[in-house]
């Protein structure tokens, strides 16, 4: 199990190596000669005007909480699809009784304009 | 392969375990870097032939390496690092970018033999990963501390999380009827293509892949003509490189995995015998899923974020809602491939046609068109129920809109022009 997973942390460890590596080469090779208006906030040429960081607005935050549901509701499916064929008639009942249950929620959503996006 | 060689040279097993796994993964991590240069020069090539030009043409025969040039300039190039950016963010988002990529690369099978490590849980750990990168361009965004950048960013939340969920509902047909989660056993498992089974999953997964990209016509995070570059604004030199290199492999990895799941992976004659072929096939198909991929980004539109969004959550996601118990259902009263059967026939003692054709398809291709072919059926089904209910929505809507323009009275405004309301009530007044 573990053995399966090894490749897999030496490539986490190689792929950031090398993306540091390049970073840090390019710091090397490359000039490095800032100034004041070198390191402005590019805003099409004009001086910036307040703050860059502003809060994220609402809608953002609807928008992942429904993908959140149907987030959760595909790592159900998941398994659910993986043994699908061994498992009798029951299986595809209880998914569609699950699937049914989420499409309501998924209507009442819709109609109250929480996929509305003005 | 290896790990024996070096065993019989005489060397520890556990270290000849490490060595065999290292060489495998730096394969796979290498790969994805040797072919972003000559595929980076291919796209050129189709883009300046679809726009009517020549592409690269100067650096080395037919500009092929002139990626190799552009790569050069980009490292002796300044990184500037905007003023009152968040350093350790700044420069963590391309490193997180660029690994998500080719932690991908871990599992695609290239062949039977040639596969980083093929996991149990294959595909949910390439969607698992890749969803990591939109944390990388949300971090690129919020670090940089620009307003476009963080504009780009905002719209990653809203893109990139939005269509994973209809990419995965879509992969999850052929996860059903392979009955496995590994890319080895989901290439093993397709007899027959799934593309022929599934063909409207193919369809929800290429669109929902491409969206996930966000690559046009879906490529709002980074809408040149609105944000100027997007998330990647303030990013220079090598820096903005990795961002490009990403998203170069990333859809490249796209169009592999599409063949993995539904163009039968390094599946084709022979393939089981001669592993290198296996690879030559698999590159065959990705890459003629990559020449759509591009031909739709040179030929769409961009589309505005609210069609983006609508499309996503008002069609895709509970058309792959509904195509996936669907296909449970169809599943369930499709005759199931008698392989063994198959297998029999085709070694049987007695001569005939049918032993025949057993031999010369593949006794497993055989055993599993019966299947196939309902699977199709049900599925040329589910478009033309699916195309007569859009049908039905489009025309009340048009029908709605109809009666609003009713309400409002024309008459007064005269002319074939354009009608606007200021017009309207002037003449109005007038009489």
């Amino acid at each position: 199990m573990f053995e399966d997973f090894l490749p897999i942390f030496v490539l986490i460890g190689i792929s950031t190596a090398l993306t540091a590596f390049v970073l840090v080469m390019s710091r090397l090779f490359g000039p490095f000669r800032p100034n004041k208006r070198k390191l402005m906030p590019y805003e099409s040429g004009m001086d910036p005007i307040g703050p860059a960081i502003r809060r994220i607005p609402v809608k953002f935050y609807l928008v992942a909480v429904s993908f959140i549901v149907f987030d959760i509701e595909v790592i159900f499916f998941l398994p659910w699809a993986v043994v699908y064929r061994q498992m009798g008639l029951y299986a595809l009942a209880v998914m569609g009784l699950f699937t049914f249950i989420l499409l309501v929620g998924y209507i009442y959503e819709w109609k109250r304009g929480g996929l509305e996006w003005e | 392969m290896v790990k024996d060689a070096l065993i019989q040279a005489g060397m520890n097993i556990g270290w000849a375990t490490f060595i065999d796994l290292l060489l495998g993964v730096i394969v796979a991590a290498s790969f994805g870097m040797v072919w972003v240069l000559l595929g980076i020069w291919i796209e050129r090539k189709w883009a300046g032939r679809f726009q009517n030009r020549i592409g690269p043409n100067r650096v080395g025969p037919y500009g092929s390496i002139q990626s190799v040039a552009d790569a050069l300039k980009l490292l002796t190039k300044e990184v500037i690092i905007p003023r009152n950016a968040d350093r350790p963010v700044y420069f963590l988002a391309p490193v997180l970018v660029v690994a998500s990529v080719i932690l991908i690369a871990a599992v695609i099978p290239f062949s039977p033999v040639v596969i980083g490590t093929d996991l149990s849980i294959g595909i949910l750990y390439v969607m698992a990963v890749s969803s990591i990168g939109a944390i990388g361009i949300m971090m690129a965004g919020w670090g940089s501390n620009n307003k476009y950048a963080l504009l780009g960013a905002f719209r990653v939340v809203a893109q990139l999380i939005s269509y994973e969920v209809p990419t995965v509902l879509s992969a999850m047909i052929p996860v059903m009827i392979a009955g496995t989660l590994s890319m080895q056993g989901l290439v093993h498992g397709q007899h027959v293509w799934f593309i022929v089974s599934a063909p409207v999953a193919a369809v929800l997964f290429f669109i929902a892949s491409q969206a996930e990209l966000g690559r046009a016509p879906f490529d709002l995070l980074e809408a040149e003509s609105e944000l100027v570059a997007g998330f990647n604004i303030e990013y220079s030199g090598m820096a903005f490189a990795m961002f490009y290199l990403a998203e170069f492999m990333h859809s490249f990895f796209v169009a592999i995995l599409f063949s993995v799941l539904f163009l039968g992976g390094w599946r084709g004659p022979g393939a089981e015998q001669i592993p290198f072929l296996g690879i030559v096939y698999l590159f065959i198909k990705s890459i003629l899923v990559y020449f759509v991929s591009v031909w739709l980004r040179l030929t769409v539109p961009r589309v505005r974020i609210d069609q983006l969004l609508n499309l996503n959550w008002k069609f895709l996601v509970p058309l792959a809602m509904i195509y996936v118990i669907f296909m449970a259902f169809v599943l369930k009263i499709a005759p199931v491939p008698d392989l063994s059967g198959a297998q029999a026939i085709a070694a049987g003692p007695y001569e005939g046609v049918a032993s025949g054709i057993y031999r010369l398809l593949g006794p497993d291709f055989v055993a599993t068109l019966p299947q196939a072919g309902v699977l199709l059926l049900a599925n040329v089904l589910f478009v033309v129920v699916a195309a007569a209910v859009l049908r039905e929505v489009s025309r009340r809507r048009r029908m709605r809109v109809e009666d609003l323009v009713d309400e409002t009275d024309y008459s007064g405004a005269g002319g074939a022009g354009g009608y606007t309301p200021a017009d309207h009530s002037e003449t109005a007044a007038a009489r």
